[in-house]
């Protein structure tokens, strides 16, 4: 998982060598013919299918949608489309009731998945990392629900949590008249409730991203600390967690990106009702179904790719500049 | 024979114009909706013995029910329905890139402003040549039901079912409790239903909806029929002190509703009905549907909401009534008036009900022998309603409603106290959504 990856463009392979024109025989230099047509023709249909395709379906719908953000369009007809400047953004800042609690929930997502699953991720890579019996199964039993989906761990969740018939309630009973723990409803409640579930598979993530970084330590380092007479924690304090830079890079975009795009644990959990509104559920209530507000939505939408940018841009800055040094 | 959702192989005219339509929405909103309008249209030749129809009835039991009825239409009118089933919700959530993509002829849909809307968008077809033929089949409510908002019938209803607060016989009559007909007697009965021990009104919010049914109840009974059409079509204030009281009675009735309601769905509130340990439930009468043991199916019986303002009485009945709009184009368009003919006759509402009695008949023609005692009283009760209703999410903008209602109202019932700063918020979105027209 290193990030600084040197990369070839297909068309800079693609381009014919200098100083040979096509209309000219090859027999002059023949030995070192570096591409024949056919091969310019797949190069060429290699790099750019998949680019149109990126255009079409990424960029394209992307602006589109920046565009509409400022219209107001009920999905049907194009004729129906009117501009409305900055009004979608306006009713979204002063007369959402969804929108600001939403921004915030993003937030304190990101916040806990930083600050719980990924270190308790980094110490069960350590651990995992020393050889110890048995560590395959262990790996295996916390990476499981990473491959799980989403849904499935929202559905079985919500099972668990459930008020009236769920495993807790039914443990400490408190599904009795008078007496009722909400984890879903209570608004207090259910963004806990549901960063519980996040956290338990957010950290199966994070061990494997560890250990794999972990596993690209050079063991001549452990040596020389062991050497040195350094303890356990000073040896990972100051010789091994300053070698997993990359790897922290790494985890911390994931777990931007993972608190950004939070939505189907929430949708199925409880649909993203109050206490635990989300940017992506707001865009999605406001364009799919009947609702059909697809300029409003695009407005959120909008927001939450401003968020995105705002965030991935000082990264790519970050590791470019790098690349440029190496 | 279907087409896969990817669309592959539909025919190249109507593929341009999914494009241009449905898929033109669904690539700019950027949502990547599979074009279920792609399952549609089959073909662009028309088989003049053959009328599609886009169906939401995915349930088993309602899948059957209409299947008995297209079987008997062919055997009558020798023309087959070629039916086109989709997932109950997903139907709802793609009826936009459904009606502009290559919609069926027919297809199934609901009462009300919901279906106002589809018709003054041009995306249904007229059918006043039909009703001048079915006309006679229904009461005034269910024909004042059917038309679009300039005056033309666009929409064939079948089936209908009302809602009211449903109990146990044998819970009422072990304590001696007598239905309340008026709003003192409904509170007073929910203060010694809490002292026998029992939890009053069963109550379950997590779909968002049914909190949607106790406000409408709540709001004709206390404001009368037209309030709530002008409330719901947006032209009536949501600040109005009218709207207020109905929070300030709603307020009153909460104490008396089941806790930890956000978090349970209305099947589980219904199953503390069937478990004896509630007194009470509002809802549709499809509440029936979890009284899985026939005996305690036979006990379950209704009352209507009760009486809060004399000048309304409980004239009003919330009854969704489901049934049959043709799309923008029909191809078949000689079939298409056969079937609506047919769907329109007491016929086929009988057929239909034998094997879903979960609802009723929207005709005052069609039999009624072979009703169970829960729907002819339901029946009755719809027959002699001066007005109908069809729920908070069919009257309005179901932009409206599914954005800013039910948030609003889940807040509510979170926070009774902060009505006074709701209800303006309320009113600022309504008014953004209904000038967007």
């Amino acid at each position: 998982m290193t990030t600084d990856t040197t990369t070839q463009t297909p068309e800079a392979a693609a381009a014919p060598p200098p100083g040979v024109s096509p209309a000219r025989t090859r027999a002059t230099h023949s030995h070192r013919r570096l591409l024949t047509r056919r091969d310019r023709i797949t190069l060429a249909l290699m790099a750019g299918v998949p680019t149109l395709l990126h255009v079409a379906l990424v960029w394209v719908t992307a602006i589109a949608s920046i565009f509409l953000a400022f219209t107001t369009w009920d999905g049907i007809g194009f004729d129906s489309i009117k501009w409305v400047g900055l009004d979608n953004f306006t009713q979204l800042f002063n007369d959402n009731p969804q929108f600001w609690p939403a921004v915030q929930h993003n937030v304190i997502w990101f916040v806990v998945l930083i600050l719980i699953p990924t270190p308790l991720g980094l110490f069960l890579a350590v651990q995992l990392d020393k050889r110890i019996r048995f560590s395959r199964v262990y790996q295996t039993a916390l990476f499981l629900p990473v491959v799980i989906s989403m849904a499935c761990i929202g559905f079985v969740w919500q099972l668990v949590y459930n008020p009236d018939t769920g495993l807790i309630n039914s443990i400490i009973g408190a599904n009795k008249p008078g007496h009722y723990i909400d984890w879903i409803g209570d608004p207090h409640l259910n963004l806990w409730a549901i960063l519980i579930a996040a956290s338990w598979r957010h950290t199966g993530y994070m061990m494997i991203l560890y250990l794999a970084g972990l596993k690209s330590v050079d063991p001549s380092l452990r040596e020389a600390a062991a050497l040195d007479g350094a303890n356990e924690w000073q040896t990972f304090k100051s010789v091994i967690f300053p070698t997993l830079r990359p790897t922290n890079t790494v985890v911390l975009v994931v777990t931007i990106i993972e608190a950004l795009r939070a939505f189907d644990l929430v949708f199925v959990f409880n649909k993203g009702a109050q206490g635990t509104e989300l940017l992506s559920i707001l865009v999605t209530n406001n364009i799919i179904g009947e609702s059909s507000r697809i300029g409003y939505g695009s407005a959120i939408a909008v927001v939450l790719l401003a968020i995105s940018l705002a965030v991935i841009i000082p990264y790519l800055i970050a590791t470019f500049r790098k690349e440029r040094r190496a | 024979m279907r087409l896969s959702p990817s669309g592959v192989s539909v025919p190249g005219p109507s593929r341009r114009s999914l494009l241009r339509g449905a898929g033109g929405a669904a690539l700019l909103a950027g949502a990547g909706i599979p074009l279920l309008s792609a399952c549609g249209g089959s073909g662009s030749s028309s088989d003049p013995k053959t009328v599609t129809l886009g169906s939401n009835a995915s349930d088993a039991v309602p899948k059957k029910a209409f299947a008995s009825v297209y079987a008997d239409f062919k055997k009558q009118y020798g023309l087959t329905v070629d039916v086109n089933t989709k997932d109950h919700n997903t139907f709802q959530e793609q009826i936009n890139s459904y009606l502009q993509g290559t919609p069926d002829d027919v297809f199934n849909w609901f009462a009300g402003y919901r279906m106002q809307f589809f018709a003054a968008k041009k995306l249904a077809t007229p059918i006043d040549d039909v009703w001048q033929k079915i006309g006679g089949n229904f009461p005034d409510a269910m024909k004042k039901l059917s038309k679009g908002e300039d005056g033309k019938y666009y929409f064939v209803p079948l089936t209908t079912y009302p809602w009211a607060i449903f109990y146990r016989k044998s819970v009422f009559q072990q304590h001696g409790y007598k239905s309340p007909a008026t709003w003192d007697e409904l509170v007073a009965l929910c203060k010694q239903m809490k002292k026998d021990g029992l939890i009053p009104f069963a109550f379950g919010d997590k779909d968002a909806w049914p909190a949607m049914g106790t406000f409408d109840q709540i709001n004709f009974r206390l404001n009368g029929y037209d309030f709530h059409v002008q409330l719901m079509a947006g032209k009536a204030s949501w600040t109005d002190a009218k709207v207020k009281a109905v929070f300030d009675h709603w307020a009153e009735l909460l104490p008396y509703h089941q806790d930890g309601f956000m978090g349970r769905t209305w099947e589980d509130a219904a199953q503390t009905l069937v478990s004896k340990k509630a007194g009470m439930y509002l809802l549709g009468s499809f509440v029936a549907q979890q009284f899985t043991n026939k005996a305690d199916l036979d006990d379950l019986d209704f009352f209507p909401f009760p009486e809060i303002n004399s000048a309304y009485g409980q004239e009003t009945v919330e009854a969704p009534t489901d049934g049959f709009m043709v799309s923008k184009a029909p191809k078949n368009h000689d079939g298409v008036l056969k079937l609506l003919e047919y769907l329109g006759s007491p016929a086929a509402e009988e057929m239909y009900l034998k094997t879903d009695p979960s609802v009723v008949a929207a005709s005052d023609k069609a039999s009624t022998s072979a009703y169970s005692a829960l729907q002819k009283k339901a029946f009755e009760m719809i027959g002699s309603a001066k007005s109908l209703t069809q729920f908070m999410d069919r009257d309005s903008r179901p932009d409206f409603t599914s954005t800013v209602m039910q948030p609003g109202l889940q807040k509510f019932l979170q926070n009774p106290k902060d009505v006074d700063s709701l209800l303006p918020s309320i009113e600022r979105q309504k008014k953004t959504i209904f000038a967007s027209e």
